[in-house]
């Protein structure tokens, strides 16, 4: 099917474009963007006046639990949860079960997204083998497989020669190393942030060094190697410091933050809220000041949810004993947009770390309407006011702190491979 | 007569000073049936009280199972094993099924800070908190309070020191939040390992440099036990040690003020944070304290039963 978004502002970073365009998609591609571009009969007429029409916005983080998992989640409520979100493309993390570790995970999952799903999937894989942290994975063989990224995510590579290793490895084959960085020490059995919050809810506290050290760690460790590291899901404002401080000295370090930690601080685990409760934890205001302001000045390049669905009963239990996690593609755009609202961010800088750098960062080669690309694109109505309720939420689980809470800004059309995939 | 309005009493924070008032009085009143030679009013006939400790507990566990009993409500105690949480059932259906068999009262001691709110999310009966994790324990909060009234005649422009490991104590958080209520003040010592960032804020609370700042000219030196099995082995050197810095005796007791009275919630590791002269000398009140837990005790289980005083 052919497609024509007529009248809408067209935002595209990838050209330094900011109209009011029309664009016409044709065969999957993007054929021509221009002003009142005409359609022959049979192209689908997508009305986008008064709409946003951007480069189909791309999470590079991810949990699709698909294989081993689906009960909390699988790859078809996944990615049906992905395109309500307006994402064309997402990244999923390798600690399914099994791990991504090898071929035939990762084309099984490459497969069956292609068959079922309904955005683009790229696998991650492991750093290490079963993410034992004790020996690489066959991260060669990964990339040939169609993995764009390999990550422990979920867990830090403590070994920190195994982790410089696989930097230099990685960086031979030209596969980006995801770093989810935290020292476990200094968690310990910590479930929340350390601050006045865990000090009156009597709750053991991560306190942020936990993280700032980690990411120092691995951002030296990249430098040392001349490798490329990418820095997963920054909360702390050491972090973002730490960061800003390498990209000035020309570390070629990249990172990303998600929703939560730049919307909620450790109060929404007031109530013993275990739909609060994730690694890295939500920290102070303070924190969430730092974060915006890495967005601002570019410290921080995207934002991705770390979406991880959880099941009702692992997560309606004792805040201890509750899972780390909170979904977030169908609440990202929403509270992404509000950073342009709030004047945080500029809505050309919203695309471009909500699709254009992640698809930069890992060379996906989309977060572009240039003409002759592919035809991934998401059109926004950043006025469009909704309720999230956890019966019209898409994704399997329902473990989101926004549950019965007003959002502004939704996807209202989300096209992947010139298909209409989603409409509201 | 005051009404109290709460189905549960799982923490101080909770509570307002009418209510902590009104449990105070009613455990004056309890106090007397504990003197009693026949310790028994009918009061609570007919109800059952279950109660429930994932850790092991003497003195509370008795505590509550008497105060029960001396209002005649049929008590069962349970101890589930640390491993039965493994063993797949969680603690809501052990809670549900426990449920099914009608108790009034579920008095539950459990290791993870706020489980009580989610076990009042599931039943339907009401629910004491016996200690969680370091959150808080109110009944012996409300004790200490009861104990420091009974010697001070009040409980307003006290000077309350804490010492001791603050973080994880769920006493030191129940008195904190009880105290400030009733208009006193907490000074708190203890090693900077031991001490929760942002303390300070949840109360009347003044962290001291060291012990004899906060002891000196104190009405009442609370000593915490120090619980090396949970604290793990970096927070300090040794119980050695400790007790050079954190330890009450003879000697630094001179500093609050004369004849002020001393606290533990126990059990006391004589020698450590105590010691044993100060344990078993003339300002103690730590065998005070324990009999006005049956007191407070009876009176939490009456006002959670919705009852009211003839």
């Amino acid at each position: 099917m052919n497609l024509l978004i007529k009248g809408g502002r067209v935002i595209d970073p990838s050209q330094n474009m900011d109209d009011m365009l029309d664009v016409l998609v044709e065969d999957g591609l993007v054929k021509q963007i221009g002003k009142n571009l005409q359609a022959s009969a049979d192209v689908k007429i997508i009305d986008a006046a008064g709409k946003y029409v951007v480069p189909g916005l791309i999470d590079m983080h991810v949990h699709l639990r698909d294989p081993g998992l689906e009960y909390k989640e699988d790859i078809v409520s996944g990615t049906r949860a992905a395109v309500a979100g307006g994402f064309t493309s997402v990244c999923c993390m390798p600690n399914t079960k099994p791990t991504i570790d090898n071929k035939a995970v990762a084309s099984y999952i490459i497969n069956k997204a292609k068959a079922e799903g309904f955005c683009n999937v790229f696998p991650v894989g492991s750093i290490t083998y079963g993410l034992s942290g004790d020996r690489m994975s066959e991260m060669g063989e990964l990339k040939e497989s169609g993995c764009v990224a390999v990550s422990d995510d979920g867990r830090p590579v403590t070994n920190p020669e195994l982790m410089r290793r696989s930097l230099q490895y990685a960086a031979g084959i030209g596969i980006m190393v995801i770093s989810h960085a935290e020292e476990l020490e200094l968690v310990g059995e910590g479930v929340m942030n350390e601050g006045f919050t865990s000090t009156e809810l009597g709750l053991k506290g991560i306190p942020c060094v936990a993280e700032d050290i980690a990411t120092a760690r691995d951002i030296m460790l990249a430098e040392y190697s001349g490798a490329p590291i990418h820095i997963a899901h920054v909360s702390t404002k050491g972090s973002v410091r730490i960061i800003r401080e390498a990209k000035s000295r020309g570390v070629r370090v990249t990172c990303e933050t998600a929703p939560h930690y730049f919307s909620l601080t450790d109060d929404a685990v007031r109530g013993y809220n275990t739909n609060a409760k994730m690694n890295p934890p939500l920290r102070e205001a303070e924190d969430v000041a730092a974060i915006k302001q890495g967005l601002q000045d570019g410290t921080i390049d995207c934002i991705a949810t770390d979406h991880a669905p959880h099941h009702l009963d692992e997560k309606d239990v004792e805040f201890n004993v509750a899972m780390n996690g909170i979904i977030g593609l169908e609440t990202s755009l929403p509270l992404s947009l509000k950073l342009v609202d709030d004047g945080v961010l500029t809505l050309n800088q919203l695309v471009d770390k909500m699709s254009c750098n992640p698809s930069n960062i890992i060379a996906l080669e989309r977060g572009s309407l240039k003409v002759g690309a592919a035809a991934d694109i998401t059109v926004i109505d950043p006025s469009l006011e909704w309720i999230v309720e956890a019966d019209k939420l898409a994704s399997k689980s329902k473990n989101c702190p926004w549950l019965g809470q007003k959002m502004k800004g939704a996807a209202v059309a989300t096209v992947v491979a010139g298909n209409l995939k989603f409409v509201r | 007569m005051a009404e109290f309005k709460h189905k549960h009493i799982i923490a101080l924070r909770d509570l307002s000073k009418a209510d902590i008032e009104l449990l105070i009085s009613t455990a004056e009143s309890m106090r007397e049936v504990n003197s009693r030679d026949i310790k028994k009013v009918p009061t609570l006939r007919g109800k059952t009280i279950i109660n429930l400790f994932y850790e092991a507990s003497t003195r509370t566990r008795t505590s509550f199972e008497i105060a029960g009993k001396r209002l005649s409500a049929d008590t069962v105690n349970i101890a589930p094993s640390n491993s039965s949480a493994t063993k797949g059932e969680t603690l809501a259906d052990t809670a549900l099924n426990l449920l099914a068999m009608k108790p009034d009262i579920i008095v539950m001691r459990h290791a993870v800070s706020g489980s009580h709110y989610h076990l009042a999310k599931k039943v339907s009966c009401s629910i004491i908190n016996a200690g969680d994790g370091a959150h808080e324990h109110p009944s012996q909060g409300l004790l200490d309070l009861l104990t420091m009234k009974e010697r001070f005649g009040r409980l307003d422009g006290l000077k309350v020191a804490i010492v001791g490991d603050i973080t994880h104590s769920r006493v030191a958080r129940s008195n904190i939040q009880g105290l400030t209520k009733m208009g006193s003040s907490v000074f708190l010592a203890g090693p900077p390992t031991m001490m929760p960032p942002g303390v300070e804020k949840l109360g009347d609370v003044t962290v001291c440099a060291n012990m004899k700042e906060a002891i000196q000219d104190a009405d009442v030196v609370m000593m915490l036990r120090i619980q090396q099995e949970r604290q793990g082995k970096t927070l300090m050197p040794n119980t050695r040690e400790y007790s050079r810095y954190f330890g009450l005796n003879p000697e630094n007791v001179k500093l609050a003020k004369p004849n002020a009275m001393l606290m533990h919630p126990g059990p006391i590791n004589r020698g450590v944070e105590m010691s044993s002269q100060v344990v078993d000398g003339d300002q103690s009140w730590i065998l005070k304290q324990v009999e006005n837990g049956v007191a407070v005790r009876m009176s939490m289980l009456y006002h959670v039963c919705g009852g009211e005083l003839e």
